[in-house]
């Protein structure tokens, strides 16, 4: 369908809706197609003549003078009047006119309103492509790709000569190529199936395919048809390839959040032996936080501070779950030294407890709007984006275990950390106070689950059961990474992450869960202690 | 407290009192009304899951978290020959399950086929759990996985299982799970005949399962459960096996599981992956927690009393279960560690004649 002309399509397409069709078929076939032809050639020939008059920059034209005659006459004139003005609106026209076509539209009948509306689309794109922000400019361009009409050929050369973001002029000449496959011209058919084919563009590949499955006439056509197949196969090999870059992407941002949690529980549980089922609550609570700053910001200060607000709720997240965490441990924690088990099952009832404290302030959800500058995603290569909210995930990620990293081995608090690691009575013996190391460590654990759910509200809703839907991943990260080793928890973290990710498209996300567990119950055959297990002489660790 | 005459008292009153209290009329001060009786059954289920937990975890101090899955086990086996049995007096007439229709199955997938046999049914109760137990747990123990790991890993299970069995293509009933059974043997499970009888029932398994578990721990292998809670490397040292030992009694254990859950299932009517999960898993554990760990008849009275709280309080005051809950789980950690056993040995104790029987009943402890 699309080697032929559109307009020679459509014409074909009314006449087969006549009534009498199936008695005449024969009869109306011979008649109509001649009078389609010869409205055909008309308007093909004045489209050119048309387009030469509008690259003399001064419409000469008998009918129409100036945009608002021609507004006037769409507005007020008869029928063909009115087509004359579409036409000349789809080469000149204004995005400006937009408020007035809009209205237009909105007062008159169905027949117009089909008829203005490539009108209103054009310009809209128009408009599009003059933006300052370059988003909008490939979402016009994508747009007129897919379904403009050769007229905005012009439009689309004329952006692209101006154009110096280059993911935007990739659009811009996806578009223009996307148009051209359209063209009455083989020879510019040819070389934009060629071009697709270069770019790799992943919007041509069903029109490419159907163009491959036609049955081609003659030579000309069998040159675009083997071209095609050609064309189609490169776009399908890169898309195979960005299918695995994508995973890997996802992976790593899975990974990341699964980092971000793993970490606060790998260090309290490596440090203090506390298996801090709460640690999911301490997520939720630093989730809220952030909500409430962010509502902070919306009832105090303006619009324009709006989007600042998360440089305020990450380290509000922080304090406040460490704050609360503190309070665990003075309270709670302490007391339970040296008994994991009990420990387990009280932290979880206080998960319960914040849980339901939760439920009955904020209600069952509630959605934290993320800031302007993270919605939206860098091109990474043609057909992959990565999210800006993810990649901000991933440096968060890597910050906290720079920040650990830096804590852990280049500060004094850090060596004792380490010491009572090692060997809790020695350290105690040498004057360590291990009591107040354990205190700020677990608020330490508690406040990086906090920053974990200030970052997760940038990827889903918020509710108090939030926590509970990653604690057993996170968990399984600790006992897959090995207890007290940094590089164990962020290995594992990275692993299941991306082993999630590529199991989900063949196995579906819930029996990927299942051969990740059976995988990491193997695991645990060949090396019981994780991935990198502590050295030491204790038979039991 | 063994299988002394205490056991027989409350054993026979349980049994038969009950019941026959059910016969008093309506208005008498000591009448239990079908669905009080109803609700003693559901719990008294729950109380044989809590014993196999308690040999588990009391006893041998392997703190499993995934005990949910293992009476769901049960649950969904009885659940299938109970579903089998509507045959055609479902919704839509049909002689597979509802939820097949619904979901456009054909043909009745080969795991379900073998259920329509009664003795097949009652010892996949027992034997499915068992096995899975089994396999799970010669992996895990294997590689010596302990401790707080153990707990982990169970509750990983727990969380895969509910996950699997919210599938639909799994074909067991997907979130809604397996309900509208209509009789069992022919006895129609609405009348109030069947639920007595079922209640008698569960009551008396309750009490095979009690002397069972008696047994475990007074025999030879008790004591070494025993030593493996208290320190696992000295058992190693002294020759024995403890991952035997301990797959053993999981094994036990997830069996008494599968056993409750077959008992639940026809006196509530219904199973969903929701009784099954990882938050329903720990529950359990929190009941023997609250009866007193270590103890047998502990076990029991925390199962029954914990679930009479739920019922009440829920039905009361909704939003206020999770504190309590949450404050059970606190509080029998922190300050009552031994549970309501505890307490009563505490106060049997300061009594001027209790003090030598304690010590000599103390070897659980």
């Amino acid at each position: 369908m699309i080697l032929n002309p559109p307009r020679f399509c459509r014409a074909m397409k009314v006449r087969h809706d006549e009534p009498d069709i199936r008695f005449l078929k024969r009869n109306i076939m011979k008649r109509s197609f001649m009078p389609v032809l010869f409205a055909w050639l008309v308007l093909f020939s004045g489209s050119v003549s048309s387009l030469a008059i509008a690259q003399e920059s001064s419409p000469a034209s008998s009918e129409i003078m100036t945009m608002q005659e021609a507004m006037t006459s769409l507005i007020e004139g008869p029928w063909p009047e009115k087509k004359l003005a579409v036409d000349y609106l789809l080469k000149n026209g204004d995005p400006a006119l937009l408020p007035q076509l809009e209205e237009f539209r909105s007062n008159t009948n169905r027949r117009v309103r089909r008829l203005i509306k490539p009108v209103i689309n054009l310009l809209k794109n128009k408009a599009g492509l003059a933006s300052p922000d370059k988003e909008d400019r490939r979402a016009a361009a994508r747009d007129l790709g897919a379904r403009g009409t050769p007229e905005a050929l012009p439009i689309l050369k004329h952006a692209l000569s101006g154009e110096k973001e280059h993911w935007v002029r990739y659009d811009l000449e996806e578009a223009i190529h996307l148009l051209n496959l359209e063209s009455a011209d083989p020879q510019v058919q040819f070389a934009s199936i060629q071009k697709l084919g270069d770019m790799r563009s992943a919007a041509a590949l069903p029109i490419l395919q159907d163009f491959a499955n036609q049955r081609a006439g003659n030579l000309e056509q069998q040159a675009l048809k083997d071209e095609s197949e050609k064309a189609s196969r490169r776009i399908q090999k890169w898309q195979d390839v960005t299918r695995g870059i994508e995973m890997l992407l996802q992976g790593l941002s899975l990974g990341s959040i699964l980092l971000l949690m793993a970490l606060g529980l790998a260090i309290v549980f490596g440090l203090m032996g506390v298996i801090n089922m709460a640690h999911g609550e301490m997520m939720m609570i630093g989730a809220y936080a952030t909500f409430v700053v962010q509502e902070g910001f919306r009832a105090y200060l303006g619009e324009h501070l709006f989007d600042y607000y998360f440089f305020l709720a990450l380290p509000c997240a922080f304090f406040v779950a460490a704050f609360i965490g503190w309070i665990l441990e003075g309270t709670l924690i302490r007391f339970l030294y040296g008994r994991p088990l009990e420990t387990l099952l009280a932290t979880w009832g206080v998960g319960l407890v914040l849980i339901q404290t939760a439920r009955l302030i904020f209600g069952d959800l509630t959605a934290v709007q993320a800031p302007s500058w993270l919605r939206g995603g860098a091109q990474v290569v043609v057909g992959v984006q990565l999210p800006y909210n993810r990649l901000f995930i991933i440096f968060l990620a890597l910050f906290c275990v720079a920040g650990i990293y830096i804590l852990l081995f280049r500060t004094g608090i850090g060596l004792r950390v380490r010491a009572v690691l090692q060997n809790r009575e020695m350290s105690a013996c040498l004057g360590i106070p291990t009591r107040k190391l354990d205190a700020y460590t677990f608020a330490f654990g508690s406040g990086l689950a906090g920053l974990a759910g200030s970052a997760l509200t940038l990827v889903g809703n918020v509710d108090p059961e939030l926590g509970r839907n990653y604690i057993v991943d996170s968990f399984m990260v600790v006992v897959a990474g090995g207890v007290g080793k940094l590089a164990g928890t962020i290995t594992a973290a990275f692993g299941i992450g991306t082993l999630n990710k590529l199991l989900e498209p063949g196995f579906g996300a819930v029996y990927g869960k299942v051969i990740i567990l059976v995988l990491i119950i193997l695991f645990l055959q060949v090396r019981p202690s994780g991935l990198f297990a502590l050295k030491g002489r204790h038979l039991d660790s | 407290m063994g299988a002394g005459p205490a056991f027989w008292v409350v054993g026979v009153f349980l049994f038969a009192g009950v019941p026959l209290l059910n016969l008093l009329p309506d208005d008498s001060l000591f009448h239990v009304s079908d669905f009080t009786l109803n609700l003693l059954g559901k719990f008294f289920a729950f109380a044989i899951l809590a014993l196999g937990i308690d040999l588990i975890w009391g006893y041998t101090g392997v703190l499993s978290l995934g005990h949910g899955v293992f009476f769901g086990l049960g649950a969904y086996a009885m659940g299938m020959h109970l579903m089998l049995g509507i045959g055609t007096e479902g919704v839509y007439g049909n002689a597979l399950p509802d939820f097949m229709v619904w979901n456009q199955v054909k043909e009745l997938p080969w795991f379900w086929k073998p259920f329509y046999s009664l003795t097949f049914s009652l010892a996949a109760i027992v034997l499915v759990p068992m096995a899975a137990a089994a396999i799970f747990g010669f992996f895990v123990f294997r590689s010596r996985i302990r401790g707080v790991y153990f707990s982990i890993i169970t509750q990983a299970l727990a969380l895969v299982a509910w996950l699997v069995f919210n599938r639909n293509e799994t074909n067991l009933g997907g979130t809604n799970g397996l309900t509208d059974f209509k009789h069992i043997q022919g006895f129609s499970l609405n009348d109030p005949a069947t639920q007595l009888v079922m209640y008698m029932v569960t009551i008396l398994f309750l009490g095979l399962a009690y002397l069972l578990c008696r047994w475990i721990t007074r025999s030879r292998a008790g004591r070494v459960l025993i030593a493996i809670r208290d320190c696992e490397q000295r058992v190693f040292f002294s020759g024995y096996s403890p991952a035997s030992y301990k797959l053993f009694v999981f094994v036990i254990s997830a069996g008494l599981a599968g056993l409750a859950g077959a008992l639940y299932v026809p006196q509530v009517g219904i199973i969903t992956p929701n009784q099954i999960g990882v938050l329903p898993s720990i529950e359990m554990v929190i009941w023997v927690a609250v009866g007193g760990r270590g103890t047998l008849s502990g076990a029991i009275i925390g199962a029954a009393g914990v679930n009479y709280m739920r019922s009440t309080l829920t039905n009361h005051f909704p939003e206020l279960w999770p504190f309590f809950l949450g404050g059970l789980f606190i509080a029998v950690v922190m300050f009552f560690p031994k549970g309501i056993m505890g307490i009563f040995k505490k106060a049997y104790s300061m009594l001027p004649f209790g003090k030598s029987k304690i010590e000599k009943a103390a070897v659980t402890d």
